[in-house]
């Protein structure tokens, strides 16, 4: 029987050297589901050292994926964090051991909508399992197992990968000595609830869409793909951020065209991120992870209140948000700090002013480069062995 | 490291927990850490100095001490400390509150106002003092709630915060503040370290 998984155009851009684990161990899902075997599939950079006392977890956002730094095989552009991770960088792959998984959910091998339903031998489509950040998390604990770390360094994530970040503190207390959350939230606002769903109805206008099924005609709802991404992209940028790349300039033309084409740089860019996206993503991967972003309330799943969620938590910890970030506010991470604090943790915070909006922690902002650097070097003399 | 801090540092037992509000590049903290085994937290509102404190691996909070003290809960650590900050305030005496309400006691120092230095410069001169610990001009000093030792002393005592001890400090001599030799104290300390709550 062949697989119909590999009808994809962009699954077969997928090589078979991208690292994986079967998860055997049964992981019984929010929503009810018990799920065994599945795929999950990770990168690792730099070396683990001897001590055992170098490793970085590295929790991955939205439309992130596994390939950090240096190139990704698959799209053959650079990392998503090349800014932070790699030699000599503040994340430096010289000294650290870095790594990062795919979510589940996803579409970079770890397992996900556009993976074979073995009843149906379909892809899943919709029949994949409604999934949330804590069953993202828990997904990769076998990871570190597989890895044989014991603890690690530090724990890294900006926005949904803080999100994970702090669901992995608060459900493996004490597994990471150190972690920074940056850019995030410890329950999903309802701005942002809001944005994630004009994404998923753009994606779902889109008649190509077929209630998740296009995979049977071996194509994706690219139009609608492409709007959600160009929503992403204007929440990641700032106002003031936006009004100085692109001002009111015209895209290599000297006066309007009185047309519906894209006379301003800003429209050709959004519409460039737009176009690129959907050769690397799935349509419905964003479904599911930006459902999973909607469902994450940490103050929910603990009923004490996010002080419970951080109860005896010997991790040290360091908040960083960005002043013109309005997606994740400064105001939001601070009362992760004020949980933290309330809990008796051990926590620093830093707001990083900056015009680069959402998207500060991806691009190269010294200061929050700086800042990163600094906590992590500090962090590895403490726990050295 | 300076006098005043050695002072401060002399006040807290080891092994405890303290709270440096404007905690500045981490001086104090680092010595706490490093001397005491004190578990410390700093709240600071300068980026730079949170950076300094970030990379020496103390925890520090940025922050504004006038607006989000809230975050700390009620007698959370064992001191909490105020260095040359409290006349920097808006509202000093609700700084001071909030800082009782989180600490089980509080060690604030002030720069003396009743120092004889300062008082002969507006008696003989007619102008606003300028000293080694206030080393401002009037149009860009951020103190605004001046007070001397005596001030905050009498303060403490109609609000009915316990005065454990009040140190004076002049250069290197140091010396016990009481009410039996306060009108003395307050004209030759320049700075006051009070210990209350």
């Amino acid at each position: 029987m062949p697989s119909l998984a590999g009808l994809f155009f962009w699954m077969n851009k997928k090589t078979e050297n991208i690292n994986k684990i079967t998860v055997t161990k049964p992981l019984k899902l929010d929503c009810g589901k018990t799920i065994k075997d599945f795929p999950l599939a990770y990168e690792t950079y730099g070396k683990f050292n001897k001590n055992k006392d170098n490793a970085i977890l590295v929790f991955h956002a939205l439309t992130g994926d596994q390939f950090v730094a240096g190139t990704n095989p698959v799209t053959k552009k650079e990392g998503w964090w090349v800014s932070a991770v790699g030699p000599g960088k503040a994340i430096d792959t010289d000294k650290y051991f870095v790594i990062c998984a795919n979510v589940i959910g996803g579409c970079m091998g770890s397992w996900g909508p556009s993976d074979l339903n073995k009843d149906t031998n379909h892809p899943y489509g919709l029949d994949f399992p409604v999934i949330t950040i804590k069953d993202i998390v828990r997904a990769q604990e076998s990871l570190l197992d597989h890895l044989g770390i014991e603890k690690l360094l530090c724990a890294t994530g900006g926005s949904m990968g803080g999100m994970q970040l702090l669901q992995f503190c608060a459900t493996f207390p004490n597994k990471t000595f150190s972690a920074i959350p940056i850019a995030c939230s410890a329950s999903h606002s309802a701005q942002n609830i809001a944005l994630n769903e004009l994404a998923r109805q753009a994606i779902m206008a889109d008649p190509v869409w077929d209630k998740g099924k296009y995979f049977l005609k071996n194509t994706q709802p690219k139009n609608g793909l492409s709007v959600a991404r160009m929503v992403g992209h204007i929440s990641y940028l700032s106002e003031q951020g936006m009004q100085e790349k692109f001002g009111r300039k015209l895209q290599e033309k000297a006066d309007y065209e009185f047309s519906f084409n894209a006379d301003f740089q800003v429209e050709s860019y959004l519409r460039h991120q737009g176009s690129s996206f959907v050769e690397r993503f799935d349509a419905n991967s964003i479904l599911y992870i930006t459902r999973a972003m909607d469902y994450f309330d940490l103050t929910k799943q603990f009923k004490g209140g996010l002080t419970e969620a951080f109860k005896n938590q010997k991790t040290k910890f360091l908040v960083i948000s960005f002043s013109s970030d309005w997606l994740y506010t400064t105001k939001e991470n601070k009362d992760i700090v004020i949980a933290l604090n309330s809990s008796g943790a051990d926590v620093s915070y830093s707001e990083i002013v900056t015009d680069k909006g959402h998207d500060s922690f991806l691009v190269n902002e010294p200061e929050f480069l700086k800042t990163l650097k600094g906590f992590l070097d500090s962090m590895y003399e403490k726990f050295k062995r | 490291m300076k006098k005043e801090f050695k002072v401060i540092a002399d006040l807290l037992p080891n092994n405890t927990r303290v709270l440096d509000v404007g905690c500045g590049d981490g001086a104090l903290m680092g010595f706490l850490v490093k001397e005491k085994n004190i578990e410390v937290r700093g709240l600071e509102l300068n980026q730079d100095n949170v950076q300094e404190c970030i990379y020496k691996g103390l925890p520090v909070i940025q922050g504004n001490a006038e607006t989000e003290l809230y975050q700390f809960p009620k007698q959370s650590f064992d001191y909490v400390v105020l260095s040359q900050t409290l006349q920097a305030f808006y509202q000093p005496d609700k700084v001071l509150r909030e800082l009782l309400r989180i600490g089980k006691s509080v060690v604030v120092s002030i720069p003396n106002f009743g120092y004889w230095k300062v008082r002969t410069s507006l008696l003989l001169f007619g102008k606003m003092p300028i000293t080694k610990t206030l080393p401002n001009t009037w149009f860009n000093t951020p103190n605004l709630h001046m007070c001397t030792i005596k001030d905050l002393f009498n303060y403490c005592e109609s609000q009915n915060i316990a005065i454990k001890k009040v140190i004076g400090v002049n250069e290197d001599k140091i010396s016990l503040i009481k009410k039996s030799n306060l009108e003395m104290k307050n004209l030759f300390s320049k700075l006051g370290v009070f210990l209350i709550g």
